[in-house]
């Protein structure tokens, strides 16, 4: 099994190498407003997560997942499950396939893990944490930025918190998700990450819509 | 717009999410080498085009991206039920003959157009009857 | 000037206009004043303005004639700079706001002086129905020459030259139960909706939420409507679950219940949004609503009788009379005659009175016409005509007088003397017609229901009209109607909701006698030697007219509509259609419903291009995907080219020595020249990359591509040809066995969607037994290709890879490190020339772009754009799916016969087909070279292709120029083309004859015009 597949940590040590998120050019080009005082609306991005797609059977990856996560599968359509510490998450995308997100280092070392437990089992984990970002979203208009963008309905009753769905968002395309009451996460492939970033900016400018601070994008 | 049940996201979603793939149930021949030009020409080319109930192959892209079938009322553009990829539909053009027939007097008051609706639904029932 | 005196027909109280405070606007150039509260069609009636517009067709004067939508004349330009013109504004609907400026559309110089009056005067017999399509129709070529004209005299308003200074956007709403409209009826349905626990919209297009409880003598728990009106509003409110959108249309109604309603956010503001604590926001939105049921409380729009010259100013509908005097305290006149069919429009005669003008006569077509508010007026001591109509209208500017007679209904004819009445205002009723435009955007056909004479909208399973719209017009039906549509909705969401008479206002119950069914009124004279006797008055169309088209064989309803051109336009027949269905129907000798009746479309009434574009304009017209070096392409001055979404560099101008900046040419030849001599280098990120995993991954491989992926060993790198099942080429690309089980496949970048959805497509339909899975990677890799006959020397220093020839062989692919960063290198080539596609991680693009750079300074490494790449893979022959292919090439039409599998075991997608008898037949196109006789020709691209230019025209073609270019290497132009046959014929020429005359002379080639043997890219 292990030469079957071209297992490769293509992770480079942030220690040494300039990584650029997403959204750096965007921070550059279109600016980063502070938000209003009042903060109803707030975006930020958080960088150099590890992305993770899972494709295979419900049962044998749920359990993989509870032995080397301790978090399992979500047993719903349409919905997350999220650790203890909030750092990490499983999201159901499709029948056979589920999104998960973890610390950047972590994201080679699980996969390994992973693979050991599945042995044999017909699964495929690609590694596509450079090929998208996680794009939060706070403030109490947050749900009123998301529908002058998004066909789906967000409102905070419908879409409660644990739901992640893949939507239209504008005239792209996202994963959004309520992880708690407070925070809507939009996971926006690398190359759409600046036509979101504009959008939003521009969706939320009635709302004072601001960029977090902390969102410098530097490596964790 | 239409809002369409996906039957692996197991609820409504809006039209804008999925891409139309035509006709549904085209099964590819097993030995196309053993085909006739004509019969692989069929395959490759011809389509229905009914008025009434059509089987329809959707694609949930801008979501799960699977690939599933809808019934639908080519007429009222009622979604009759969605199902999962190899199963079969359980309305036919059957159904909208009954649904022409309860709704006909109502419907010959509404005018010319309204009628030959039902007397078209109601031939193509006897076409496949026949 | 005082304000009193200039709004000479405002009541000194009554109604809701704010008398304490003074707007001022402009109409036509002169300066009025109105109260905040007024619309602009009460303002203008306030002061006394008669005039309003010129008529579309016969260019004659024309007044207000409703209250609302349905106006038919009052379509006024809005705006006061240019930047902020909108065409098409109903003075009815457009509130006042200071320093509003607005002008008549129709009206060429002007609305009181036109030059097109003449026209009018003459009257039919110069423009009879159909007379732009009789006049104008010969010579066709003469049609944009009378348009022009016709256009400017019609008037319909014209569109800002200059840039909106507003924005709009959307907002996408999800609801159980939408509510259109906030009359009693919707009220009513919304509350009980609501008080279950459903999440409501309620939307109304007026500024004030109400209908007809804003103007009704009714009252309700014996207060005044008002008071009912103000608990119920108050009590939605509170309600989280209730979203109240007032200044709301619902103009489209679609399918599933998908609503689309048009919010006017600022139109009552001013000319432009202004801003909102600093803020800016949007002048009007488009809500998106997606509901689970709809119920339309639309209510009726009331229909003007058809009589003689009934489109004089002074001419209005009974109901607006009540409206403008009860809602915002203006008599529109000093002396009433009401024409009526029905009790109801009494309460514009009482309601006149009562502002203390002088009502001359209310003539009812009924004989004995005998409810409560019959007696009320009789009461009143006012003059009650039975039996009769009016008849005709004098009067040119304005109303003089009416001409009164007895008529018989059924016979359609006036049976005794003319009686003249003066008067200035001439109100008219007859009857109601249920707004059933958004039933019928569903698709339903209404029907006719003699117990209200008007149309009842049919509706689709979840839709539910309630009130006026379905024909139930007292005020306490109407209100328990509401009532139980808004519980049966709920109900049928899965609500728990009862209704509880309780809750209903009690509404003191008024006795009203049966109305009559009259529609156009019968004249001395025939109708067609009568005068005017509009039925559309915004289409200026004539009862007259309707009897002409159906003397010239129009039966069918829509072909009358569409001769005469009733119920056109932004009026949508809000007012005529019904008086011009009664029109046929009488001349045709039928029944209404035997004659049918027109669906209506969207949109109700007119809604703004700002508000259906929203937000997708300029910048966020649609994504810009960038690659992540964009900065660097930016910060090197690179232009763009777009390919989809993505922008990509195009060619990187230079500072040319002399200070100018390089041309595209010389750009690209500096580029085609360093990656043949020296290196250069290519952002190639946009190219799809699919990461495949899977035991069948394989197998999968060998039936979706044309030739043969057994024996691609792990390491090795194989180019891929795609077909569909029709054998016509949909894409290619290179794939890589990453490992036995994983390959890495790569698409144009245009097609990386459609790959994907093209591979999932047969895996989920046609062989799900299949172990793989595929995965987009596109974004998460970025993709450099490093080539040149220096590309090695200049990669040595930055890799921990064995680039030796032998060691790293072309077509192989390694792992390891460029510049600190983990990388794969692809030994791949699209130029020719010695390369290495290098994919890292997109987040350290950056990174290893700039160490190539840094290091490459010393190979005056050069950054090349997608035009170089062009020419560079062109002098090769390798083609561009899409630009050298359309869909009917197959592989063996460009001579690939080396990666066709024609003995692989499955029968793999697009075999079959290349033996239909059409593939195998004679004289198909075949992809070849062209090398043009004069060097310095460059082919244009399309350009068609023929084998003998002195054919006589129309030639046969031969084919056509796929790809051409000019090449620095050869330095000649050269291309690619397809060419009937073209493998059979290399060595002939072909001709190209240009549209400007000149025929270009050039020879069939190989396709492969730069190292035909493929050594370099081996070194």
């Amino acid at each position: 099994m292990s030469n079957s597949i071209h297992v490769y940590d293509a992770r480079a040590d942030h220690a040494t190498v300039n990584a650029e998120s997403p959204l750096a050019y965007s921070f550059q080009s279109s600016g980063m407003p502070a938000p209003g005082e009042e903060g109803r609306a707030v975006v930020g991005e958080r960088a150099f997560l590890g992305h993770l797609i899972l494709r295979g059977g419900a049962i044998v990856l749920d359990e993989a997942l509870r032995e080397v996560l301790g978090i399992g599968l979500p047993g719903r359509p349409n919905s997350l499950t999220v650790d203890a510490d909030g750092q990490r998450s499983v999201q159901w995308l499709s029948p056979d396939e589920w999104l998960l997100i973890v610390p950047g280092d972590e994201t080679f070392g699980l996969e390994t893990r992973l693979r050991a437990h599945l042995g044999g089992s017909h699964v495929a984990i690609v590694d596509v944490s450079a090929g998208q970002t996680l794009i939060e979203l706070t403030g109490e208009a947050a749900h009123e930025v998301l529908m002058k963008s998004t066909v789906y309905d967000v409102d905070p009753h419908e879409f409660t918190v644990g739901k992640g769905v893949t939507t239209i968002f504008a005239k792209t395309s996202v994963i959004l998700r309520r992880p708690d009451e407070s925070r809507w996460e939009l996971i926006v492939r690398r190359s759409f990450a600046d036509y979101v970033y504009r959008w939003l900016l521009d969706a939320g400018e009635e709302y004072g819509i601001g960029v977090a601070r902390e969102s410098r994008h530097e490596p964790q | 717009m239409f809002h369409i049940y996906c039957p692996y996201c197991e609820e409504l979603r809006e039209e804008e999410e999925f891409h139309p793939k035509g006709q549904a149930h085209i099964a590819r021949p097993e030995e196309p080498d053993a085909c006739s030009d004509e019969e692989w020409g069929d395959y490759l080319f011809f389509r229905d085009n009914p008025r009434g109930i059509h089987h329809e192959m959707w694609l949930h892209a801008v979501g799960c991206r699977k690939f599933f079938n809808i019934t639908r009322n080519t007429v009222s553009y009622e979604i009759l039920e969605t199902y999962k990829m190899g199963e079969q539909p359980t309305v036919g053009a059957e159904h909208l003959a009954r649904e022409e027939k309860t709704s006909s007097v109502q419907a010959a008051e509404g005018g010319q157009q309204t009628v030959g609706a039902s007397d078209a639904a109601l031939a193509s029932v006897k076409g496949a009857q026949a | 000037m005082s304000q009193t005196a200039s709004q000479s027909n405002r009541l000194t109280q009554g109604g809701q206009a704010d008398r304490t405070q003074t707007l001022t606007f402009t109409f036509n150039g002169r300066s009025y004043t109105g109260h905040p509260g007024d619309t602009l069609a009460s303002a203008l009636l306030a002061n006394g303005v008669d005039l309003v517009n010129r008529s579309f067709k016969y260019s004659r004067p024309r007044g207000i004639v409703a209250a609302g939508a349905e106006e038919p004349n009052a379509v006024v330009q809005l705006g006061a700079t240019e930047a902020t013109q909108v065409p098409n504004v109903r003075a009815t609907q457009q509130a006042l706001y200071d320093g509003l400026v607005a002008c008549s559309t129709n009206g060429w110089p002007d609305a009181q002086r036109d030059i097109m009056r003449w026209v009018g005067k003459l009257g039919s017999p110069f423009m009879p129905p159909g007379f732009y399509y009789k006049t104008f129709m010969a010579p066709a070529s003469m049609w944009m020459t009378y348009e022009k004209y016709i256009r400017k005299t019609a008037g319909l308003g014209h569109s800002p030259t200059q840039p909106d200074p507003d924005i709009y956007d959307h907002m996408h709403r999800h609801c159980d139960l939408l509510v259109v409209g906030a009359g009693p009826a919707g009220l009513s349905a919304a509350l009980a909706a609501a008080r279950a626990g459903a999440r409501v919209i309620l939307a109304d297009e007026q500024e004030t939420m109400g209908g007809s409880l804003l103007d009704t003598r009714e009252t309700l728990d014996d207060q005044p409507a008002a008071q009912w009106l103000k608990t119920t509003l108050a009590a939605l409110a509170k309600h989280d679950n209730v979203t109240l959108l007032p200044r709301t249309t619902a103009h489209g109604y679609h399918d599933h219940h998908f609503v689309t309603l048009h919010e006017r956010r600022t139109e009552h503001l001013g000319d432009s949004a202004p801003s909102q604590a600093g803020h800016r926001q949007s002048r009007s939105r488009l809500h998106r609503v997606r509901a689970g049921q709809v119920i339309l409380a639309t209510g009726a729009h009331e229909r003007p009788l058809v009589y003689a010259n009934n489109d004089v100013p002074g001419n209005l509908l009974a109901g607006a009379v009540s409206t403008y005097i009860r809602r915002y305290g203006v008599v529109p006149g000093q002396k009433l005659v009401l024409s009526t069919s029905n009790d109801h429009a009494y309460r514009a005669a009482l309601d006149w009175q009562e502002a203390g003008r002088e009502v001359a006569a209310i003539v009812d077509a009924r004989t004995a016409p005998e409810g409560d508010l019959v007696a009320q007026a009789k009461a009143a001591g006012i003059r009650v005509i039975t039996g009769s109509a009016v008849i005709e209208a004098k009067g040119a500017q304005r109303v003089s007088a009416a001409r009164v007679a007895a008529i018989d209904v059924d016979a359609f004819t006036v049976t005794e003397k003319v009686e003249t009445l003066e008067c200035d205002t001439i109100a008219s009723s007859g009857g109601y017609s249920p707004v059933i435009h958004l039933a019928s955007h569903t698709g339903a056909r209404p029907v006719w229901s003699d117990d209200i004479i008007g149309f009842v909208p049919t509706t689709v399973a979840g839709v539910t009209a309630t009130g006026g719209a379905h024909g139930v017009y007292p005020l306490g039906e109407v209100l328990a109607d509401g009532v139980e549509a808004g519980v049966n909705a709920a109900t049928a969401l899965g609500f728990d909701a009862t209704v509880n008479d309780a809750d209903l206002p009690r509404v003191a119950s008024r006795h009203e006698g049966p109305a009559c069914a009259l529609f156009q009124v019968p004249h001395e004279k025939t109708t067609l030697r009568a005068p005017k006797q509009f039925v559309d008055l915004q289409n200026d169309v004539t009862a007259g007219a309707i009897e002409v088209a159906t003397l010239e064989g129009f039966e069918s309803i829509e072909h009358v509509k569409r001769y005469t051109a009733m119920g056109f336009g932004t009026d949508q027949g809000k007012l005529g259609n019904i008086n011009g269905m009664a029109v046929a129907a009488r001349c045709l000798g039928q029944s209404i419903p035997e004659t049918g009746t027109t669906v209506f479309r969207p949109n109700y009434t007119p809604v703004t291009f700002g508000a259906v574009v929203g937000r997708h304009c300029r910048e966020l017209f649609d994504p810009k995907r960038y690659t992540p070096m964009q900065a660097w392409h930016v910060a090197q001055g690179a232009e763009f080219e777009d390919v989809g979404q993505w922008k990509r560099p195009w060619y990187y101008p230079r500072k040319r020595t002399d200070g100018g900046i390089e041309s595209m040419a010389e750009a690209v030849a500096r580029e085609c020249r360093a990656v043949r001599e020296g290196v250069g280098i290519l952002d190639a990120s946009t190219l799809g990359k699919i990461d495949i995993q899977g035991p069948d991954a394989r197998e999968f491989l060998g039936r979706i591509y044309t030739n043969k992926w057994q024996k691609l060993a792990p390491g090795r790198v194989r180019y891929g040809l795609m077909c569909g099942d029709d054998g016509m080429v949909m894409d290619d690309g290179t794939t890589s066995c990453l490992a036995e089980n994983h390959f890495l496949m790569t698409t144009t970048t245009g097609n990386a969607a459609p790959v994907l959805e093209w591979l999932e497509l047969w895996h989920q339909t046609e062989w799900p037994e299949l172990e793989v899975y595929f995965n987009s990677v596109t974004d998460h890799w970025a993709t450099m290709t490093v080539t040149g006959p220096e590309a090695r020397n200049l990669l040595t220093e930055l890799t921990d890879i064995d680039l030796d020839r032998e060691a790293f062989k072309f077509m192989d692919w390694r792992e390891g490190h460029v510049a600190g960063v983990p990388a794969r290198m692809f030994r791949i080539s699209f130029t020719g020339e010695l390369a290495f596609e290098i994919n890292v991680q997109a987040h350290y693009a950056m990174h290893v772009w700039e160490a190539l750079f840094a290091r490459g300074e010393a190979f005056d490494l050069t950054p090349y754009g997608t035009e170089t790449m062009h020419v560079l893979r062109a002098e090769k022959g390798f083609i561009i799916v899409g630009q050298d292919t359309d869909g009917s090439v197959t592989p063996e039409d460009l001579g690939m016969y080396w990666a066709i599998g024609y003995d692989k075991p499955f029968p793999w997608v697009g075999k079959r087909a290349l033996t239909r008898s059409d593939t195998r037949r004679e004289g198909r196109k075949h992809l070849v070279g062209l090398k043009p006789k004069d060097a310095s020709v460059v082919l244009e691209e399309g350009a068609p292709i023929v084998f003998d230019p002195k054919h006589a025209i129309p030639m046969p073609m031969a084919g056509h120029v796929t790809s051409s270019y000019y090449s620095p290497t050869l330095e000649s132009g050269f291309a690619l083309a397809v060419v009937k046959g073209g493998h059979q014929r290399m060595g002939e020429s072909v001709y190209l004859p240009m549209a400007d005359g000149r025929v270009h002379e050039a020879e069939i080639v190989g396709t492969q015009f730069v190292d035909p043997k493929g050594e370099r890219q081996h070194v």
